[in-house]
């Protein structure tokens, strides 16, 4: 199996990863929708995902790669557990304002 | 080639996550995250990481996207409308994660890395990872799985209807 792939420059993967964090961390603070919220950490996670893996090849290390799949079943397991404490805030207030999640005091 | 593809990729990324940010309807912002876990699995083949290529879009399109899909249209969050931050809160915010990009620009520009690069990696390769997951971390493995697994009791636990909750809601079907 001769593929000789032609890897970008680190740099590059360092910015667009940079910029996608970036994006996450704006989507974050401007929306009060909590599943956007959601989605924006997710965004982020996902950045960091691909420096892992971009870093493991560039370093011929496979252990970026076993972490960026130990970060995908936290990322899974958080998305189920939030978005059941999501359900139950929309079924007491009717809304799934961020806000309203300060009602959730231990 | 792999220039472009690289370039075009990028380009969908950056602008499917901005749309997430920018559209109103939260299924538009669902619709275009998907777009981007798309781009970024792009991204993994183009490194030559095929196995993390096929496990995103199977976990990441296939399976968290779709809870978020099916949460959106059980809570009907179209027709109760968005509540949006003020103006200020929102320019505050945006300008706040841009000095954070200028900082992480910044700061790893001064890096100098090595760019002695391995063409012809094989490490992404699914029987190269399947031995190392299985050889050097096999106990952090089995841990993901009891993860899993109280994470998935924990969302039914939350998740439940309360007794009294479901008492009144058929005393009310009854009623009608």
């Amino acid at each position: 199996m001769v593929d000789t792939i032609q890897l970008m420059p680190i740099s590059y993967y360092l910015s667009l990863c940079s910029l996608l964090f970036a994006i996450g961390v704006v989507g974050v603070l401007i929306k009060r929708n909590a599943l956007v919220i959601f989605m924006s950490i997710e965004l982020m996670l996902n950045s960091i995902n691909l420096l892992l893996a971009a870093f493991s090849v560039y370093h011929n290390n496979a252990a970026g790669q076993i972490l960026v799949i130990f970060i995908m079943v936290v990322a899974a397991a958080e998305v189920a557990a939030g978005l059941s404490i999501l359900v139950v805030t929309y079924r007491k207030n009717n809304s799934i304002d961020m806000n309203l999640l300060n009602q959730l005091k231990g | 080639m792999e220039k472009y593809i690289f370039f075009f990729l990028s380009g969908l990324a950056v602008f499917s996550a901005l749309m997430v940010l920018i559209s109103r309807k939260p299924v538009h912002s669902v619709l275009y995250l998907i777009l981007c876990f798309f781009a970024i699995a792009g991204h993994y083949i183009l490194l030559n990481a095929q196995f993390l290529a096929v496990v995103h879009i199977i976990v990441y399109a296939g399976a968290i996207m779709v809870l978020f899909l099916f949460t959106l249209m059980m809570l009907n969050l179209n027709i109760v409308g968005e509540v949006r931050k003020s103006v200020l809160a929102r320019v505050a915010a945006v300008i706040a994660g841009g000095l954070l990009l200028v900082t992480l620009v910044a700061a790893l520009k001064g890096l100098n890395l090595s760019t002695s690069l391995s063409a012809n990696t094989q490490i992404g390769m699914t029987s190269n990872i399947g031995k190392v997951l299985f050889n050097e971390y096999m106990f952090p493995f089995e841990a993901a799985s009891i993860l899993f697994l109280s994470a998935m009791v924990g969302a039914v636990m939350i998740g439940k209807k309360e007794e009294e909750e479901e008492m009144t809601n058929v005393q009310m079907t009854n009623d009608k």
